[in-house]
C-alpha cells in the first residue's frame, strides 16, 4: 500500500486519491493562438523529473498539490492549492 | 554417436548459424538509422531491406533485442476501433498478421480465435452497435452478439443475470486473434539481418546532430552515426528521445501491467474482455492465461509492479471466471506505455525533415507491427506519407483533428 499524505485528511492509502495531472499555466483566452491552445490542452509535462500535480481526495472531495518524482514515484511533499498562487 | 550425425553436423550444408547476428561494429554512416529495436523498428527494417531495396540500415536498441514493451504486451491483434481511419489502418495489420507466419519463414503462432468484449450496461451495448457498423462498413468482421451469443461463444463465463455485472451482451469479431510476441519480433530481425540490416543492441541513442530541419547524426554510446533518415520508434522512451531532437510530443507515459497464471488445460478459446471490469483474459498455447486491463491510474517512468492493480485484475477475471479463484499467479510485470490524448498513434512527419515517427503506440501497438513497420518503410523510402497514414500526422494536435479511439481503446483490447 501506497501513502499520499491529504493536507487536510493525513496520510491515506493512495487508492482513496484520483490524480488530475500536472498543473498547468491558464493562457489568457483573448491573447492566446490557435497553436498555444494546442499546446494547453494537448501537451502535458512528461519529463523524468520532478511534476507538480492536482490530487483529489475522492471521499471528501479536497483537492490539493503533490510534488511527485515521476521516475522513482517518490512523493516529496503535498501541499494546499493556495500556496501554489503564493509561489507563482 | 552415431557417425551419420556427425556426418550433417560437419557438412557444408549445414554451417553453424543463429538467427540474428552478433552486434558489429558501428560504422560511420547509413542511409537509415531506426532508433529502437522492438517489433516496430524490426519490422520497418524487414521492409525497407526487402521491399524498397534499403539495406544499408541500423537499428539502434539500447537494451536487448524486443525487450521493451514487445516483451511486455499481451498480444491482442484485432482491427474492431470505432473510427474509419483507424479501421482502415489495424485491419490492413490483422490481413499481414494473417500471411506472417509465411512472410518472415517463421511460426510467428497466430492464431485468429476471435475477440469477445462484453457490455455490461446499455450505454456499453449502444457503443458496440456503433462500432459494429463501422466496423461491417470497412469490410471487417465485427458484429453484435446477444446473451445467448455471448453464452454460445463463451460457454464457461458468469453472465451474472440479475446481478449488478449481468452481461447483457457483447462484441464478436471474428477477426481477432493473439500470436507470439518474440517471434513477431525475432522473425523481423532474422529477415532484416539476412537482407544486410545491422541490429546493434546494447546501443543506446544519447542526442543528435540538428543542422537546419535537419538530423545530420545521432551520437550514441557507441560512437556517432551519421544518417540519412531517422525512425523514432522506441515505445515508452518517445517522448524522451524525441526531446533529445527538439521535439515535444503530446504524449505522457503511464505504466501497464498485465500478469498470468499457471498453465492449465485449453478451456478459453476466444480473447475475453469487460469494458467495465477494465479486464481482458485471453488463453496461451502454453495454457497460461494472461490477464491485463488499464493503465495505472497515474504518470509514472517505471516498470514496477502494484500490489493494488494485481489485485483489481484478479478480481475482474475472478468475477467472469469464478472457477480461477484457486489458480496460481506465475509471473506479473509492466511496461510503460506513452499514451496520446486521443488514444491514436503519432505517425509520418516530424518537424525535421529527414525525422520520422512511428510514436503514440500507448497500450495497442503490438497489433499494428507488421502494418506500421511496412507503412513506415514506405514513407521513408518514398520520402512522403502514404494516405493510410495522413490521419495519424503530429500536426493534427494543432489543427483539433483528434481521431478520438478512446471508446474503442481504453481496457477493451
Amino acid at each position: 500500500m501506497k501513502l499520499l499524505t491529504c493536507p487536510m485528511n493525513g496520510p491515506r492509502n493512495i487508492d482513496e486519491f484520483q490524480c488530475f495531472g500536472p498543473v498547468r499555466a491558464r493562457p489568457d483566452p483573448n491573447a492566446t493562438a490557435d497553436r498555444d491552445w494546442s499546446r494547453h490542452l494537448f501537451r502535458a509535462e512528461n519529463r523524468k523529473g520532478i511534476v507538480v500535480e492536482w490530487w483529489r481526495h475522492v471521499p471528501s472531495n479536497y483537492f490539493f498539490l503533490a510534488e511527485r518524482d515521476l521516475v522513482s514515484n517518490e512523493i516529496i511533499r503535498t501541499f494546499d492549492a493556495p500556496q501554489l498562487r503564493d509561489r507563482a | 554417436m552415431p557417425l551419420r550425425l556427425l556426418k550433417y553436423g560437419l557438412s557444408r550444408d549445414y554451417p553453424v548459424s543463429g538467427d540474428i547476428p552478433a552486434t558489429p561494429e558501428l560504422k560511420p554512416a547509413y542511409d537509415v538509422v531506426i532508433i529502437g529495436g522492438g517489433g516496430h523498428g524490426l519490422s520497418c527494417a524487414h521492409h525497407l531491406a526487402k521491399y524498397h531495396g534499403i539495406r544499408s540500415v541500423a537499428v539502434l536498441e539500447k537494451g536487448y533485442l524486443a525487450g521493451g514493451n514487445t516483451a511486455r504486451n499481451t498480444t491482442t491483434i484485432r482491427s474492431n476501433y470505432i473510427t474509419p481511419e483507424g479501421i482502415a489502418f489495424y485491419k490492413e495489420g490483422v490481413e499481414l498478421f494473417e500471411r506472417l507466419s509465411q512472410e518472415l519463414d517463421f511460426n510467428v503462432m497466430f492464431s485468429q480465435r476471435g475477440q469477445l468484449t462484453l457490455a455490461h450496461t446499455e450505454a456499453t451495448m449502444r457503443s458496440f452497435h456503433l462500432r459494429a457498423e463501422m466496423g461491417k462498413h470497412m469490410g471487417t468482421r465485427t458484429e453484435v452478439v446477444d446473451q445467448k451469443g455471448v453464452e454460445e461463444l463463451c460457454p464457461l463465463i458468469n453472465m451474472d443475470y440479475g446481478g449488478p455485472l449481468e452481461i447483457l451482451g457483447g462484441l464478436w469479431h471474428a477477426d481477432g486473434g493473439t500470436a507470439r510476441h518474440d517471434a513477431v519480433a525475432w522473425g523481423y530481425a532474422a529477415q532484416a539481418s539476412r537482407r544486410g540490416v545491422e541490429i546493434h543492441q546494447r546501443t543506446e541513442v544519447q542526442g543528435f546532430e540538428v543542422v537546419g530541419d535537419r538530423v545530420q547524426a545521432v551520437t550514441t554510446n557507441r560512437g556517432r552515426v551519421a544518417c540519412g533518415q531517422v525512425l523514432i520508434a522506441t515505445g515508452g522512451m518517445n517522448y524522451d528521445v524525441a526531446l533529445m531532437a527538439g521535439i515535444e510530443l503530446p504524449i505522457r507515459c503511464y505504466p501497464l501491467q498485465a500478469m498470468v497464471t499457471q498453465p492449465l488445460k485449453p478451456w478459453l478459446h476466444t480473447l475475453v474482455s469487460s469494458v467495465s471490469l477494465h479486464t481482458y483474459l485471453v488463453q496461451s498455447s502454453r495454457g497460461e492465461v494472461v490477464i491485463g486491463g488499464g493503465s495505472d491510474p497515474y504518470q509514472l517512468y517505471s516498470t514496477r509492479s502494484t500490489l493494488d492493480m494485481k489485485e483489481h485484475l484478479a478480481e475482474g477475471a475472478v468475477h467472469l471466471f469464478p472457477f480461477l479463484q484457486g489458480v496460481r499467479l506465475l509471473r506479473q510485470w509492466a511496461g510503460i506505455t506513452d499514451m496520446t490524448p486521443d488514444y491514436s498513434p503519432i505517425l509520418g512527419a516530424s518537424p525535421l525533415a529527414n525525422l520520422w515517427l512511428d510514436c503514440g503506440w500507448g497500450t495497442w501497438g503490438f497489433k499494428a507491427t507488421p502494418v506500421a513497420g511496412k507503412r513506415m518503410a514506405q514513407t521513408i523510402a518514398e520520402g512522403r506519407v502514404p494516405d493510410i497514414l495522413k490521419p495519424f500526422a503530429l500536426e493534427r494536435f494543432e489543427t483539433f483533428r483528434l481521431l478520438n479511439e478512446m471508446g474503442a481503446t481504453a481496457a477493451s483490447h
